[in-house]
């Protein structure tokens, strides 16, 4: 594997690769010297052209445990809010010998598009394209998910989780629904009618709109970021009413089922899809989440490059 | 100006003749001509190949005033005629918009000019294809362009009282009004046809009703006001539909379907290239069978290519930040023969009529999608449908390259275009 583009890239196979892969980077985080040589000289870049100071630093963190060299490249002050082409980054980073290109880009298809083109030959990581994927966010949600629910081994098989929230405009929802179907969990979707997309019954889910149905039978919830701007669109009345019928809040939280568990890719709108005393509390994982996104990009860097590498001729032999 | 014999080719019937071109007109027909002067004639050798009235093209952009970097009315032209196009209309939305006499007079010039087809210039239904108030309708009806199709292509006219009103006026001069089918508010920001391949891409959702909705209201205004609309490039199946409904009611409504919306499905945007990016969007599977049908049953009138040339950069970027449309007069012939009549959906005769007397008729062009009879200008192409060919975009006539064909292996192959007894490709 040279990129990771999409989820639909993996196999159940090199998905549970990440996934274990992961588990020993988790080793390395948890050590006092969080560092392993095995990326010494190699050059990654962080080419975010829309704001996320989260996933930026996430990717970075990973990249530099792995003992890389890395550039960030953000859109602010950078050439690209002057104008310049994605084709013309690409190849200046190209020229700079980026041996792998983190992008966030906010038009679906960016990085399959810069992948798909002769403009660098480095790895391409897809770290957030559009309402399109975002396929790392998925494999630390999934490993989450195994920790807590799987004995942190073996797939998802016999789980159900459910995905409560902007389903249309939401990548971390696309990759999700396929990650955690190819790992075998069943997925349940809990939104309004208008936050879902047009096609959605092709997908490998259940569909409802009735958070309150859905809650007691499920071994995960994880609720999604709704934009206020949204009501602007027709999409809900207000926020009031939203978080009435989708909101996770405290008489919500008795529902669940034992053992059951809240997670939030961030960032969080506190007292609109959760409150406070939903995500500060027991069952809440989201903090963890991100430590385990860390463990997972040093997983998914690790084995596109330190593959890569082995499979390369040497110059001297 | 030159004689010429078409020689061996058949006529859309099939049937084996002849032609002596003289004078920029058909002479004589035959089996075999007896013009005494034969001799000096050059001989155009047309065995295997069909002799066909030229094609018209109801639906280009020419991107001349403003886009001269990407098409010019003459490069254009060029590529009509590699085509087999001898009329192309150019829509309106050029820099300045032709929305005056002064502008479509100088497209109309221009295209003489080039000298390789007739050029006839659209005119905008609204001041700035900005669907506020009217152009000037009857200045560029009455100027030596002699307008009569009026279109804000690019735009629809979305306000109903806006179009009501075109379509009442230009009852005066026996125009017609070409609607670009698209509800803006319906389809704000809208990337690709709206369904089960969007859903999975992400990319904006552009719904078939955004479209069919203002196909059933122009043609219940057009019954109304008792004139005539033209629906620009139909791509669904609902819209066949609603037009079929609409003819059968006796609503003065015809309609055009592309090349590409026949061949090609929204599956292509998978690959995220946006040369594959078009407004409308292609469709799906079913729609594209049901525009097939329409075309075949004549409930769709005509095909007409809506080339609309862009710059590379505008196609060599992300796919929400790239230009909508695709080139397309030198593949039309070819991908009507893969998908009308390789598929024995149609016959020669009926691709005659779709892509050369329908359209003329709609336009009013009374000098072109004539029959090839004794006395009529020799507009005409020949084409030989056993060859074929693959689509190279480094090699077409128009100056963009933004072909979605490209690397195809197509058949039927254009031998020779003649405008007005000119050989304008061959």
């Amino acid at each position: 594997m040279k990129h990771l583009l999409s989820i639909a890239d993996l196999t159940p196979t090199s998905a549970m690769s990440i996934l274990d892969t992961a588990q020993e980077m988790s080793r390395v985080s948890a050590s006092s010297v969080k560092k392993l040589p095995t990326l010494r000289g190699r050059t990654i870049v962080n080419l975010f052209l829309e704001d996320s100071t989260r996933t930026r630093i996430s990717f970075e963190a990973a990249a530099k445990r792995l003992s890389a060299d890395v550039i960030n490249f953000s859109a602010k002050g950078s050439s690209v809010s002057k104008g310049e082409s994605l084709k013309d980054t690409a190849q200046t980073l190209q020229a700079m010998g980026a041996d792998a290109v983190i992008i966030r880009h906010s038009a679906s298809g960016a990085a399959q598009w810069l992948a798909d083109s002769e403009w660098m030959s480095g790895s391409v990581i897809n770290a957030g394209d559009g309402t399109h994927e975002h396929p790392t966010q998925a494999l630390l949600d999934a490993f989450t998910i195994r920790k807590h629910l799987g004995g942190g081994t073996g797939d998802l098989r016999g789980l159900q989780v459910a995905i409560v929230g902007d389903i249309l405009h939401s990548r971390v929802a696309r990759s999700n629904v396929q990650l955690l179907t190819l790992l075998g969990a069943q997925v349940i979707l809990v939104a309004p009618p208008t936050l879902l997309p047009v096609g959605v019954e092709s997908w490998p889910v259940q569909i409802s709109y009735d958070l309150d149905a859905v809650l007691p039978i499920v071994d995960a919830v994880m609720m999604l970021r709704v934009q206020l701007e949204r009501m602007n669109d027709f999409f809900f009345p207000n926020p009031r009413e939203y978080s009435h019928f989708f909101g996770l809040n405290r008489d919500r939280l008795r529902t669940l089922k034992s053992g059951a568990i809240i997670m939030h890719p961030g960032p969080m709108n506190r007292g609109l899809e959760i409150t406070a005393d939903c995500a500060d509390s027991a069952r809440s994982v989201i903090v963890e989440q991100v430590t385990n996104g860390v463990s997972v990009r040093m997983a998914v860097l690790y084995l596109l490059l330190a593959g890569l590498q082995e499979e390369e001729p040497s110059v001297n032999s | 100006m030159s004689n010429y014999l078409i020689k061996g080719g058949a006529l859309a019937d099939g049937s084996k003749r002849d032609l002596y071109i003289a004078d920029g007109l058909i002479v004589e027909k035959g089996s075999a001509i007896t013009h005494p002067a034969i001799a000096s004639a050059i001989v155009i050798d047309a065995s295997n190949s069909l002799v066909l009235p030229g094609f018209v093209d109801l639906h280009t952009h020419l991107r001349e005033p403003g886009r001269e970097d990407t098409e010019t009315v003459l490069s254009g032209s060029r590529s009509g005629a590699a085509g087999g196009f001898t009329a192309l209309s150019a829509m309106a939305n050029t820099s300045p918009v032709a929305d005056t006499a002064g502008v479509v007079e100088q497209v109309f010039r221009l295209g003489q000019e080039a000298g390789l087809c007739d050029v006839f210039p659209i005119g905008a239904v609204t001041q700035g294809l900005l669907g506020k108030s009217l152009s000037e309708i009857g200045a560029m009806a009455q100027s030596a362009a002699r307008v009569r199709v009026f279109s804000d292509d690019g735009n629809c006219v979305a306000d109903p009282m806006v179009m009501r009103r075109a379509l009442e006026y230009i009852k005066q001069f026996d125009g017609v009004i070409a609607q670009h089918a698209q509800d803006p508010d319906l389809t704000q920001g809208a990337q690709m046809n709206e369904g089960i391949v969007s859903s999975r891409l992400g990319l904006r959702g552009w719904p078939a009703v955004a479209e069919e909705a203002i196909i059933a209201r122009d043609v219940l205004l057009a019954d109304h006001v008792q004139s005539r609309i033209h629906i620009c490039h139909l791509t669904t199946a609902g819209g066949v539909e609603i037009v079929r409904w609409a003819k059968a009611r006796g609503i003065q409504v015809t309609a055009e379907v592309t090349p590409h919306h026949l061949l090609l499905t929204d599956d292509e945007a998978i690959s995220y290239n946006p040369v594959y990016k078009v407004n409308p969007p292609l469709r799906t599977q079913a729609d594209v069978m049901a525009l097939r049908e329409g075309l075949a049953d004549g409930t769709i009138d005509i095909v007409s290519t809506d080339h609309a040339p862009h710059p590379t950069e505008s196609k060599e970027c992300e796919w929400q930040e790239a230009a909508f449309g695709m080139i397309g007069l030198e593949t039309a012939f070819s991908i009507v023969q893969a998908t009308m009549i390789d598929s024995g959906l149609m016959t020669w005769t009926d691709l005659v009529n779709r892509m050369s007397i329908a359209p003329a008729k709609i336009g009013k062009y009374e000098k072109q999608g004539l029959d090839l009879m004794v006395g009529s200008p020799a507009n005409l192409t020949i084409v030989n449908p056993s060859l074929s060919w693959r689509v190279d975009r480094d090699l077409v006539k128009s100056r963009s390259r933004n072909t979605p064909f490209h690397g195809l292996e197509l058949p039927g192959v254009v031998i020779a275009t003649m405008f007005n007894g000119n050989v304008t490709h061959g």
